[in-house]
């Protein structure tokens, strides 16, 4: 066979295993949309949950996982920015910091099911808060860490050392500097990163099962001691654990997650693009 | 005197001001080292909660073939190898198509079509591992099971399949990396030479691109066999020993699906409690193990200089 005739099938197979990831990535979007739109309306996005969940809305879920992401920001954030800024502008080349970035692939790669366990021994247990709020919160927030550490680094990285340099040279401290002028040319990046990682922490399910969640609690959580319903879990519940569900009860409740989750990711992306397009140096 | 004062007045301030300076890079590196409190206290928590199985159950029960909490069989070996079963299908499925598409992005789509791509491999990033669980039950099993007339299409072939969109997008992006990451006069050469477009990418690309490759499949490795939820809404759950290749489209059952669906309802201190926190540290350790494998990888293959030659 020619080379051209070899050259030509590849190609050909390349573009078939292209649309073999791409077409079901729109297929499962758009059937997710069509089959859930229908379900929701005012009592669905804005109405309790009544007889056995299989009638009323999901508000209590929502609000569920918009507090324990909400929580999350505030667990990871100061952490991780910190972890971020010691890595970026103050590490030196020694073994500390190779421990420091061994540790934070490691936590990357931990799977979440292990971080629930994990959330259970310590913060449900050990700690006595329960399964609550406070836990889910802590343990979604650890999970996000890695990502919030890698991703706020990089954009600390991005900023010009000719910036650092002015600034000293005028008589800046180290921090002075970080502050003034690191931090606020890195600031869009490291929001579009924080964003990415709440992303992945509000659709999360496993950390949550042990530390938060409950399976039907038709009213708003009171504290940050109390139980709460959550989207992902609330979609696994109405899926697989009451028999007779209706299913738009089922593609409603993924519809409203899987949009929740993308707005993230759609606003995360919208800032990015911003900050390269108006970006000078 | 007054310029005593006022030299008082200034050391003053360079003293806060160097205090200030002390206390944040304190701060920062008590950040810092945090990350590695946290993996400590992960394994200590899981060993804390997950050694006394080691003690309840016999090595032989506990290293069996049968998983029956509920009759005193506490046999991991099925758990085990339905991780590894699932995960190798997801890989063997997800490795092509993840590094055909990385190509297909980067060497041959027009520009705008890549601009469409792109944020398309994000979204499926981004989808939520339930939603994909939730679609694998209602579309996907009853799909395979007429086409490949199985009992009700809830299987380990369901599960890796589903595993390797998971795994897609991190094969794909680092897959995009380590192509992007060859030198352009290899490419250059072998144009040069008379190598058409296929030849240049499957001699020359490829090859020199592997090492980032490899990384990019420890990585998909390591999300796949962590993946709980997806996995568990669609493998069937049955802790059966895999029986040869066809147990691929026989329902199996994973150590992360175990925990997730058993945790819940047993006490806690309980046998069966300890040993799930057991099959926690099994997965920890596992994971633990490919990701510091990929590490390693990733600083030997470190950043790439166009003088360097293949390896």
């Amino acid at each position: 066979m020619s080379r051209y005739w070899t050259e030509k099938i590849a190609f050909v197979l390349m573009t078939l295993a292209a649309a073999l990831v791409v077409i079901p990535i729109i297929l499962v979007a758009g059937y997710i949309v069509y089959r859930g739109a229908g379900a929701i309306n005012g009592e669905f996005l804005f109405g309790m949950p009544f007889d056995g969940m299989k009638q009323g809305g999901i508000f209590p879920a929502t609000v569920g996982t918009v507090v324990l992401t909400l929580g999350t920001a505030i667990a990871a954030l100061p952490l991780g920015i910190g972890a971020a800024i010691y890595l970026a502008e103050y590490a030196r080349d020694n073994l500390l910091t190779h421990m420091i970035r061994m540790a934070i692939i490691n936590l990357a790669g931990i799977p979440s099911v292990v971080y629930g366990l994990f959330g259970l021994g310590l913060f449900v247990l050990a700690m006595h808060f329960g399964t609550s709020i406070l836990a889910g919160s802590l343990t979604l927030g650890l999970l996000t860490l890695p990502v919030v550490i890698s991703t706020a680094e990089e954009a600390i990285l991005t900023v010009p050392q000719s910036f650092r340099v002015v600034s000293i040279s005028l008589g800046g401290t180290r921090w002075q500097t970080i502050r003034y002028q690191v931090l606020p040319h890195a600031l869009p990046g490291i929001i579009t990163g924080v964003i990415l990682g709440l992303e992945r922490a509000a659709g999360e399910t496993a950390p949550i099962l042990f530390t938060v969640a409950a399976f039907y609690l038709p009213r708003l959580p009171h504290s940050l001691f109390d139980q709460t319903m959550a989207l992902p879990y609330h979609l696994y519940v109405v899926s697989t654990q009451v028999p007779g569900m209706p299913a738009s009860m089922q593609f409603g409740t993924a519809l409203v997650l899987l949009a929740f989750v993308l707005s993230l990711n759609i606003v995360a992306t919208i800032i990015r693009s911003r900050v390269r397009r108006q970006r000078h140096w | 005197m007054s310029k005593a004062i006022e030299l008082y007045g200034q050391q003053a301030k360079e003293r806060r001001q160097r205090a200030g300076e002390w206390i944040v890079e304190n701060l920062v590196r008590i950040s810092g080292i945090s990350a590695i409190v946290f993996v400590v206290l992960v394994f200590f928590f899981l060993i804390r909660e997950g050694l006394p199985a080691f003690w309840q159950v016999q090595p032989g029960n506990l290293f069996g073939t049968k998983w029956y909490p509920t009759f005193g069989f506490f046999g991991i070996l099925p758990l085990i190898c339905g991780s590894l079963l699932v995960t190798v299908g997801a890989i063997v499925i997800a490795l092509p198509l993840g590094i055909a598409t990385a190509i297909y992005m980067r060497e041959l789509a027009p520009g705008w079509l890549r601009e469409i791509l792109k944020p398309l491999v994000e979204i499926l990033a981004g989808i939520p591992s339930v939603v994909l669980g939730f679609l694998g039950m209602v579309a996907v099993a009853p799909l395979l099971r007429t086409w490949l007339d199985m009992p009700t299409g809830l299987s380990a072939f369901a599960g890796a399949l589903m595993l390797a969109y998971m795994a897609l997008p991190t094969i794909i992006s680092v897959a995009d990396d380590a192509i992007d990451a060859v030198p352009k006069s290899y490419r250059d050469a072998a144009l040069a030479l008379g190598a058409n477009h296929w030849q240049t990418i499957w001699r020359v690309v490829l090859p020199a691109a592997r090492s980032g490759v490899l990384i990019g499949v420890m990585l998909g490795i390591g999300r796949a066999i962590g993946e709980t939820m997806a996995v568990m809404m669609v493998t069937g759950n049955a802790a059966r020993m895999p029986d040869g290749l066809l147990a691929i489209f026989q329902p199996a059952r994973t150590m992360t699906a175990t925990i997730a669906a058993e945790m819940g309802e047993v006490a806690n201190g309980s046998t069966h409690y300890h040993v799930l926190f057991a099959v926690g540290i099994v997965l920890f350790v596992i994971t633990f193990l490919i990701n510091a494998l990929a590490s390693v990888l990733m600083v030997r293959s470190g950043p790439r200089r166009g003088g360097q030659l293949l390896g």
